[in-house]
């Protein structure tokens, strides 16, 4: 029995050292990935922290850097994301509710699936020239807000779509059943059993598109979307600029002041999207308590 | 259910923000805007005017976006702006697609640039170089040929040479290709290309064996990251020997061929609204201490007056006959060229 021992002996050193190995490997991609977040946020805070102030919240772009401030981005970027928010998310939802509770499961809706996720992966600046040809010139939209939001909302539809499926997907079919068992009819099970558990993660799925629509510049640019502006958007056909287009601007200037500002200005970038990511999970844990209470 | 009303609460209030968006959108449909598109070498210029003028003239709002000086003229072109920065003369297509779409336009010298070739501080040899050596270095048939500063001048090292320059899009390149290799947009294609005039002085700042070109507005501002190559065009009548891009030899003439007039174009149709015109001349007027400010040299006093005498007339068309970039014009032929 001793040199049968003595091998299970060796093979289980062996896996208590590949065990070993593969938790380190997988301690070292979260090092990796959580020292690369540091050094972007400690590069951008040092070089722009000092630059931070109400002033530049509050001031419009200048040709002096110092002077030059960030409030027409800022403002124009929350106006666009509510507005994509307000034309993609109903659609999206709508798209979905469509795909996983009444299209009949056959080639036609594997054929809308593959496109859909196909369209999920497609570069943002094709989404631009789309915009610009389509928004800006066949609807006479012009480089405006609406035409802006109309744009980014085709970008993050797609996403939506598919987040809004999943969610849907992961509601039970028991509770479908028992809600039809009961009487209710498809409209009312859709309503008030399936959209009110699928909502946490609809919701989640769709803050989290926004979010990455907000860092595109690309498809604005490319759409026309412009860069010195010292006014609010006062409509839905204003023209109105981005942060990630006001930064983008200032890190091509000359002066080194505008690069600080650009730094400042990516600060408030990553504030607005951690706010919104904040309240994503906000919104989940609370509509989640109500629905399990 | 006070879930349900803290719901209904948000959904009220962002419908009403996009109502109140859309209502005032009804009620200013005639928004006082004036559209600018264009070069990002004379955006500089343009943003600085449009700031002092908005300061001046509240009420009137002015956009200026960075399409590059090509892009500029086919939004202008299409008539969706009423001014194009540029930073070259305008082409022949792009006369043509104003001629089709029927946009008449007066063009406007508002500074003069001078492109700066640089190389890294660690480079020794490359003082000075002869516009025959640049265009030995630049042109099409140089492509994976010339690839070693020994090929260029005996004696200097036998080693690579990396090239930087600005993005085939830009009025910049345009000009530099006509200027050097004597062929508007022609020149070899393996070099590091960027719009961002930025990437272009990291590039040169950390490598050694690097040559490039851009705007000088960007060495002012990295004076200790790059070496100015001297440029000699071989032509006593532009002074002798190899000259550098200072203020002087920009003003002077003497940095030929590598110093040019940019312009802001106007939409002869916009031109007759009260704040376009009342834009230009505040332009061509309280515009000039500006174009020094931002790192441009500004024109003489008296081709201001006759930029501003041929706008007062609408003189449309361009003085350099639509054929795009133009080497040697300096500040006096541009005055002659004006005053016809």
């Amino acid at each position: 029995m001793r040199p049968q021992a003595a091998a299970l002996y060796r093979m289980l050193t062996l896996r208590h050292w590949t065990e070993r190995l593969f938790k380190i490997a997988a301690v070292a991609t979260l090092v990796i990935v959580l020292a690369t977040l540091a050094a972007l946020l400690l590069d951008a805070v040092i070089d722009g922290a000092g630059r931070l102030s109400w002033q530049f919240l509050t001031s419009f772009p200048s040709r002096k850097p110092e002077e030059a401030g960030i409030l027409a981005a800022l403002v124009g970027t929350t106006y666009l994301m509510i507005l994509t928010a307000v034309v993609a998310v109903p659609v999206g939802v709508g798209a979905a509710i469509y795909l996983e509770e009444y299209a009949k499961k056959g080639w036609f809706s594997r054929v809308v699936e593959v496109n859909i996720a196909n369209l999920a992966g497609v570069p943002s600046i094709i989404y631009g020239l789309l915009g610009l040809e389509l928004f800006v010139r066949a609807m006479g939209l012009d480089r405006s807000l609406l035409a802006g939001a109309l744009t980014m909302a085709l970008l993050v539809l797609p996403i939506i779509i598919i987040a809004g499926r999943e969610a849907l997907r992961a509601v039970p079919p028991s509770i479908r059943e028992a809600s039809y068992a009961l009487g209710a009819s498809r409209w009312q099970t859709i309503r008030y059993q399936v959209l009110s558990l699928a909502f946490p993660g609809i919701l989640t799925g769709s803050i989290l598109a926004l979010s990455r629509a907000i860092g595109e510049a690309a498809p604005l640019i490319t759409m026309g979307a412009l860069t010195y502006i010292a006014f609010l958007p006062d409509g839905l056909l204003a023209p109105f600029t981005v942060l990630p287009i006001q930064i983008f601007n200032w890190v091509s200037r000359p002066q080194k002041g505008f690069f600080a500002a650009a730094a400042a200005g990516i600060i408030v970038l990553l504030v607005v999207l951690l706010l919104m990511n904040a309240l994503a999970v906000y919104l989940r844990q609370r509509y989640q308590r109500r629905l399990y209470l | 259910m006070k879930m349900a009303s803290v719901e209904n609460g948000i959904v009220t209030a962002i419908a009403l923000l996009v109502l109140s968006l859309a209502g005032i959108d009804a009620a200013r449909a005639q928004r006082v805007l004036i559209k600018i598109d264009g070069s990002s070498t004379v955006f500089p210029i343009t943003e600085a005017v449009a700031e002092e003028f908005q300061k001046n003239h509240k009420g009137i709002k002015v956009t200026v976006g960075i399409s590059g000086t090509g892009g500029g003229f086919k939004k202008f072109c299409n008539g969706e702006t009423d001014i194009s920065d540029a930073s070259r003369p305008i082409k022949p297509s792009e006369v043509e697609l104003c001629g089709k779409n029927k946009i008449e336009y007066v063009e406007l010298p508002v500074a003069y640039d001078g492109l700066a070739v640089m190389v890294n501080p660690k480079n020794t040899w490359a003082t000075h170089m002869t516009v025959k050596e640049l265009k030995k270095l630049w042109e099409p048939e140089a492509q994976g040929k010339v690839t070693r500063w020994s090929q260029i001048r005996p004696g200097w090292p036998d080693k690579e040479i990396h090239l930087f320059g600005a993005g085939v899009d830009s009025g910049t390149y345009d000009y530099f290709t006509e200027a050097i290799v004597g062929k508007e947009h022609s020149s070899r294609g393996d070099f590091t290309a960027s719009e961002d005039d930025n990437v272009l002085v990291q590039g040169i700042a950390t490598d050694p064996l690097a040559l490039g070109f851009f705007g000088v507005a960007y060495y002012e501002h990295n004076k200790d990251k790059l070496t100015l190559v001297a440029v000699d065009d071989e032509k006593p009548e532009n002074g002798k020997g190899p000259t550098l891009p200072t203020y002087e030899n920009v003003v002077s003439g003497a940095y030929q061929p590598l110093s040019r007039p940019i312009f802001i174009y106007v939409s002869r149709k916009a031109a007759d609204r009260p704040e376009v015109k009342e834009f230009v001349r505040f332009y061509l007027t309280a515009g000039r201490p500006l174009v020094r400010e931002v790192g441009y040299v500004a024109l003489a006093d008296k081709v201001y007056d006759l930029a501003l005498a041929r706008f007062d007339k609408r003189a449309v068309g361009s003085v350099f006959g639509g054929k795009g970039s133009q080497v040697g014009v300096t500040l006096e032929s541009l005055l002659k060229a004006e005053a016809k």
